[in-house]
């Protein structure tokens, strides 16, 4: 009753509003934390656009729907699909979009279940979770098994349908995963894609950003490159990204833990006094030349030109 | 006959606005919830049916109220109430209940006198319809 003799105001400042949503804290953000990614934080800052101007029209009466927030990820492993999500949450959150701005993060098997009966329970168990926030369901095409017809993957996604059309203001549901295998499962599955409203791909990382990353990542643990680990690091991109099983941002962060490791083995093996706070966190060339990348990966996938008989 | 058992029972219906907030002050003290309901509402009657499990990670009321909905669907005519559990002292301990559906018509509590060992009293009390 009070809501509606209450008056409307006039005109909006969208900048007041930007500033008062705390928006801009989480855009800057997602500049300063993610290294390129430029379509994606384009397509972001446009969403986000678009939800301040609705959020001001419905302040002055003149929209009524919520808007249709469900999205899609796709790209590549690695390229920051998660993380994204997670600052997407906070900016849906900081919008008044959803209640609580939290992430479940779920796949197929936290949606599926293992017999009749046993996955309406669980699709519901998760809905329940993610109520007032954003449900992220990885690798989404999984839920639909083409080749089984009685798979209960089906059922999963009858569910998640409703309730992406009935709760659309109760929660956001991401979905995620490589391009050509979800459009696929878009065209396997037309509802899912008439109620996505956004899809966003994420582009691979360029070796210069995948260099930028690292300083990125080893900055945080307080660590440091030599000159010459620099160049081996960007030698170790290139050759890693002609290798199988390239997995963007994620091979980079892993190769950076083995290469503490052996930093860690080295220090212990040749240190013979006292060591100050620079050796410790030095990671010299020799810690990423002893890479397998170098020698051209693992040893049942190399290429038999690269002389290995076995 | 209105029965008042736990919190708000002297209190008008809660509307679900009102359940809501109070499922969102349970969550946000990280309680767990449960729903359970029962067509036999006597003071000595504490264990009610449960409706599923009780809710241990939510964040939002709107998961509780999927269920309550489920609830009052499938046993419109029960009383049904929220349990809400706290486990800071290292077990589920109820810490808070309320009545958040009640049957259209209400069941009565009739109180009997029985006079035993001379003028003693004993006094019983049964659900009537």
């Amino acid at each position: 009753m009070e809501d509606a003799v209450e008056a409307r105001p006039e005109t909006v400042d969208l900048q007041a509003e930007y500033q008062a949503s705390g928006l801009a804290e989480v855009l800057e953000e997602l500049d300063r934390e993610l290294i390129g990614l430029a379509p994606v934080k384009a397509r972001i800052r446009e969403t986000a656009a678009l939800l301040l101007v609705e959020k001001a029209r419905r302040m002055m009466g003149l929209a009524q729907e919520a808007p249709t927030l469900h999205m899609s990820f796709t790209g590549n492993p690695g390229t920051g699909k998660t993380t994204v999500a997670l600052k997407m949450a906070g900016i849906l959150k900081r919008l008044g979009y959803v209640r609580k701005g939290h992430l479940v993060s779920v796949t197929r098997d936290d949606l599926v279940g293992q017999y009749i009966g046993h996955t309406a329970p669980k699709t519901r168990e998760v809905l329940k979770r993610a109520m007032g926030g954003v449900l992220f369901i990885d690798e989404a095409y999984y839920l639909y098994r083409p080749d089984n017809e009685r798979d209960y993957g089906q059922e999963a996604i009858e569910i998640l349908l409703q309730v992406m059309e009935n709760n659309r203001d109760d929660l956001v549901v991401i979905l995620a995963g490589y391009a050509d295998r979800m459009d696929t499962f878009f065209n396997a599955n037309p509802g899912f894609r008439s109620r996505i409203a956004h899809h966003i791909e994420f582009p691979d990382y360029t070796d210069d950003e995948l260099l930028r990353i690292v300083e990125h990542i080893l900055g945080g643990q307080n660590y440091t490159l030599s000159a010459g680990a620099r160049t081996a690091m960007a030698d170790y991109i290139r050759l890693r990204r002609a290798q199988p099983h390239f997995a963007n941002a994620r091979s980079i962060r892993n190769a950076l833990d083995r290469a503490r490791l052996r930093q860690a083995n080295r220090l212990f093996e040749t240190a013979t006094g006292a060591l100050d706070a620079r050796a410790l966190s030095l990671i010299d060339e020799s810690d990423i030349r002893a890479s397998r990348v170098f020698q051209g990966g693992l040893a049942h996938e190399r290429a038999p030109s690269a002389g290995d008989p076995a | 006959m209105r029965i008042t058992q736990g919190c708000f029972s002297f209190l008008p219906d809660l509307t679900d606005d009102q359940i809501s907030a109070q499922i969102d002050y349970c969550l946000g003290r990280g309680w767990a919830i449960g729903v359970e309901w029962t067509d036999e509402p006597h003071p000595r009657n504490t264990f009610w049916e449960m409706w599923g499990n009780p809710m241990f990670d939510l964040r939002d009321a709107k998961g509780v109220m999927m269920e309550l909905d489920a609830c009052r669907t499938a046993n419109p005519d029960s009383y049904i109430r929220l349990i809400a559990f706290d486990d800071t002292r290292g077990i589920e301990s109820v810490t808070m209940s309320f009545i958040v559906h009640r049957p259209k018509v209400e069941a009565r509590l009739r109180m009997t006198r029985t006079e035993v060992d001379g003028r003693a009293i004993r006094y019983a009390h049964e659900v009537v319809r």
